[in-house]
């Protein structure tokens, strides 16, 4: 196990490296720089623009500045936001907890009501309730998001005005229920798209389990129906599944991403794009970096978990 | 059909009975009914066969009795009457309650039938908390003392163990323990040996013979194998298409068999044969005795898995210091049980892998230090003929484009090629039409013909065929060794016959290699192989083939010819 984890942490750095040579390439590359909104602010002159230049070091060659920004994320120094001269890190940690809300809500029901539909959809293949999970997967795949969430608020914040229309939480509430309540519709958007994934994987692993020799042994000793679908089956199908968790990260982010920016929701996803807007690199570049991290620990735990379920991982 | 039966229903001496059974299958498939008017009894205390090959809807009937029959399919007609109770009707959850307790079942593949992610005690323990048996300290008592029972070195170790660490002898031995616990008086078996080496399948049967006599269980064993058939059957029902055609005891049905389906089962059976194979000595134009077309001087293969920085690396000989020659028109066996390395050894020769060191001089070419380039001319010359007829034909190609691919790939005009496949559809004994249909248009013995004529596309003078038969059932085997048989002699084409059958080795080859750990440990002509071994293993391998009293001895099989299988089976208990 030692030497797995080493190595996994190895891999890791080279992909990290990796993931931020082409971020800030991508960045340099951009049209305008960092500095191209001053150009359109009357007050500012072409000197002030140079001066600005200078005081951040955005002269120096790229490969000059990509080390000296490396250096300093190895450090913990992940820059200071254009924006408002705040730490990169404060930043971010300001709007990492409601995207993480966000995405461990989705999650949860994904991961529950993909099962419970996945199960059902293989113990009972071909069945009526199968055939419209099947088409509903279909059809929550081929819809955007965004097009999800809009309909959401206008059906019921607008017309039935039982759920608020975006934000985490009412100004001057700070109960737990306030929070609850503009959770719901936001997260049910996001976890759509994961639900259909999730359920499509969940029944063929479950038609893969159903098959095998030894459901029919657990059948031929007796052992109830009930218990041979829920530890015999179940306990194999998701075996799989675990792996799949943690592949489905980054889509999740990408998902938050869509639904914060419908909902207003003040999690990573808008900052990242509000970031953009304002050509905050240091600031898209933190958050590029900490996403390529919750993606490589997501994996990580995933393989780890499969490896102490599975017995012939972790024994052989 | 087959003269009636004298059991009554009231009979307490039958254990289970069956009868007028019929199975049917939905609409659109191959035959109305998997079964059709089934009766048969099984004697309590004996072990009643039920053989036929695949399709023969043995399968189903053991299905049908215990209740597990997929729920497209259904029981129409007839009655199942399991120690006196009638079970066709009978509730879901009362049919549960007799499984297990009343009557078990064993399978075919004790690899997968085994949860992976649960411990062997766990597996046990289940069985018997499915029926509110004991309290878990009994329970995990009562597992160890079955682990005991089996066989099974150091129980209370084993009861911890998952089944990815037992080998398939032993996976077995648990799927035995788990059928016993419950003290059922009826097993049914289905293919329990079939999946296993021969040494390893005289043990288990050895093992259900024992069991059964010291509990006075009644054993329905599914088998399509006469040999072990002669090994333990008290009676014999054979099934053909979903009918039962003979009934009878093992002796009545082994040595007087009526029916000639039995006929044609039984004398397809391979034997070992007493001669070898008759081939005119070879000589080439100049009349001196023909030279070797292959010879492989101290192959070495060596597996290595994890990681040497880690000091995880696992390193596992599956080619040992192996040489050998093959003469042109020959066939040489390399016979040996799984992990033995004959299908390592297989795959180098046609360089599916790289061999670690070693010579193999293809007509004094080293094609072993060649590099792909250089070895890709002489690829058409050594063909296989692999073991699963199922898995080694593209599905999405008619029989035609799988013949002709290779060979327009090496330069034959398309033309040419279409006329070379037809010829040989032709010379495996398939219909020209046969060219353009699809691989699931045909059985597996015809699928199999298929494979033979795609090795053959290429003219090989090498043809190398790894378990080419052991997929097939032996009516079929024995016509596919046939035509290796004539199509040798037609073309002279030299084989390397790799299988764990030693019967069907002794009905083909000229020549027998014995591999056992990646060396070679006996070579010769297969009479002095199989009748006087001199290394201790092949002499075990040769102890262990299930049956071989059948042509001698069967007349005392009911009695006396049960203790000289005794004897055999505690030779291969011994390994």
């Amino acid at each position: 196990m030692a030497a797995f984890l080493f190595s996994r942490f190895l891999q890791s750095a080279v992909l990290l490296v990796i993931v931020s040579i082409i971020g800030f390439l991508v960045l340099y590359l951009m049209p305008g720089g960092p500095l191209s909104q001053y150009a359109l602010d009357p007050g500012m002159t072409q000197e002030d623009i140079a001066r600005i230049t200078e005081q951040l070091g955005l002269n120096r060659p790229v490969h000059v500045q990509y080390l000296d920004w490396i250096w300093g994320l190895v450090q913990g120094d992940w820059g200071t936001s254009f924006r408002d001269g705040s730490p990169v890190t404060q930043v971010i940690a300001r709007h990492v907890p409601a995207t993480l809300l966000l995405m461990g809500s989705s999650t949860v029901i994904a991961v529950a009501i993909g099962t419970w539909i996945g199960i059902r959809g293989a113990t009972h293949r071909y069945s009526g309730f199968d055939y419209i999970a099947t088409v509903g997967a279909m059809i929550a795949l081929s819809i955007p998001t965004f097009w999800f969430g809009l309909i959401g608020i206008y059906v019921f914040a607008l017309r039935l005005d039982w759920l608020p229309a975006g934000n985490m939480y009412t100004i001057g509430d700070g109960s737990v229920l306030n929070y609850l309540h503009h959770l719901i519709l936001p997260s049910i958007v996001l976890a759509l798209v994961h639900i259909a994934i999730w359920s499509r994987f969940m029944r063929t692993a479950t038609l893969d389990a159903i098959s095998q020799d030894f459901v029919k042994t657990a059948r031929a000793k007796g052992v109830s129906e009930r218990r041979v679908v829920m530890k015999h089956v179940v306990g194999n199908a998701l075996l799989p599944m675990i792996t799949l968790a943690g592949v489905q990260v980054p889509s999740l982010l990408t998902g938050a991403l869509v639904t914060e920016t419908v909902f207003t929701w003040p999690g990573m996803g808008r900052l990242f794009l509000d970031s953009l807007g304002y050509s905050d690199y240091p600031v898209v570049m933190g958050l590029l970096m900490f996403s390529a991290l919750l993606t490589i620990v997501a994996n990580l735990i995933a393989d780890i978990t499969v490896a102490l379920v599975d017995p012939r991982i972790r024994l052989a | 059909m087959v003269g009636g039966q004298s059991a009554s229903l009231s009979d307490t001496s039958v254990a289970l009975s069956v009868r007028g059974l019929t199975v049917t299958l939905p609409d659109g498939m191959e035959r109305s009914h998997a079964i059709e008017d089934v009766s048969f009894d099984l004697h309590r205390g004996q072990i009643l066969c039920v053989i036929g090959e695949s399709g023969s809807g043995k399968s189903v009937t053991a299905s049908t009795v215990m209740g597990l029959l997929p729920r497209a399919i259904q029981a129409t007609a007839g009655s199942i009457t399991l120690e006196g109770r009638e079970i066709i009707g009978m509730g879901r959850e009362e049919l549960r309650d007799l499984r297990g307790r009343v009557v078990s079942m064993i399978f075919q593949d004790p690899l997968s039938a085994l949860n992976p992610l649960m411990t062997v005690g766990a597996q046990i323990d289940e069985a018997m908390a499915a029926h509110d048996e004991g309290t878990p300290q009994s329970r995990r008592q009562r597992a160890i003392e079955l682990l005991t029972e089996v066989g099974l070195p150091d129980p209370a170790l084993m009861y911890h163990q998952y089944p990815f660490r037992l080998s398939g002898g032993q996976r077995q031995r648990v799927m035995i323990a788990m059928a016993l616990a419950l003290e059922p008086t009826i097993l049914i078996a289905d293919e329990p040996t079939t999946a296993l080496d021969v040494t390893t399948q005289a043990q288990i049967l050895e093992l259900i013979r024992d069991i059964q006599r010291r509990k006075g269980m009644s054993v329905m064993f599914i088998t399509h194998d006469f040999g072990v058939v002669a090994e333990i059957a008290d009676s014999v029902v054979v099934m053909e298409k979903g009918h039962v055609v003979e009934r009878g005891s093992a002796a009545q049905v082994l040595n007087a068999p009526e029916h000639p389906y039995t006929k044609r089962l039984i004398a397809a059976v391979p034997h070992l044969r007493q001669d070898d194979r008759e081939r005119a000595a070879h000589t080439d134009a100049s009349g001196a005795p023909a030279k070797p077309l292959l010879k492989v001087r101290n192959l070495v293969k060596t597996y290595r898995s994890g990681s040497a920085f880690f000091r995880t690396q696992r390193i596992v000989p599956a080619v040992q210091d192996v040489s050998f020659d093959v003469l042109p028109g020959r066939t040489l066996g390399v016979v040996g049980e799984s992990g033995s390395g004959k299908s390592s050894l297989g795959r180098l020769l046609i360089r599916l892998m790289e061999a670690d060191s070693g010579q193999i001089l293809f007509r004094d070419q080293d094609i072993a230090g060649l590099t792909e380039p250089a070895f890709r001319s002489l690829r058409p010359k050594i063909q296989m003929i692999f073991q699963d007829p199922f898995a080694s034909l593209n599905p999405r190609n008619t029989i035609g484009r799988s013949l002709t691919v290779g060979p327009i790939a090496h330069g034959v005009p398309a033309a040419k090629a279409r006329e070379d496949a037809k010829a040989l559809l032709d010379l495996v004994g398939l219909d020209a039409r046969a060219y353009g249909r699809y691989p699931h248009e045909f059985s597996g013995g015809q699928r199999q013909r298929v494979g033979i004529a795609r090795a053959l596309m290429f003219k090989p003078e090498l043809l190398v065929a790894d378990e080419a038969v052991s997929a097939l059932d032996v009516s079929i085997q024995a016509q596919i060794l046939e035509l290796l048989d004539r199509i040798q002699r037609e073309t002279g084409v030299a084989m390397i016959f790799i299988t764990h059958d030693l019967r069907v080795a002794s009905q083909i080859c000229d020549e027998i290699a014995v591999m056992q750990k990646g060396r070679i440990v006996e070579f010769g002509r297969p009479s002095r192989i199989f009748f006087s071994p001199e290394a201790d293993y092949t002499r075990e391998l040769v102890s262990a083939i299930p049956g071989e009293q059948l042509d001698d001895k069967t007349a005392a099989a009911a009695t006396g010819g049960r203790q000289s299988t005794q004897q055999t089976l505690q030779q291969g208990t011994q390994t």
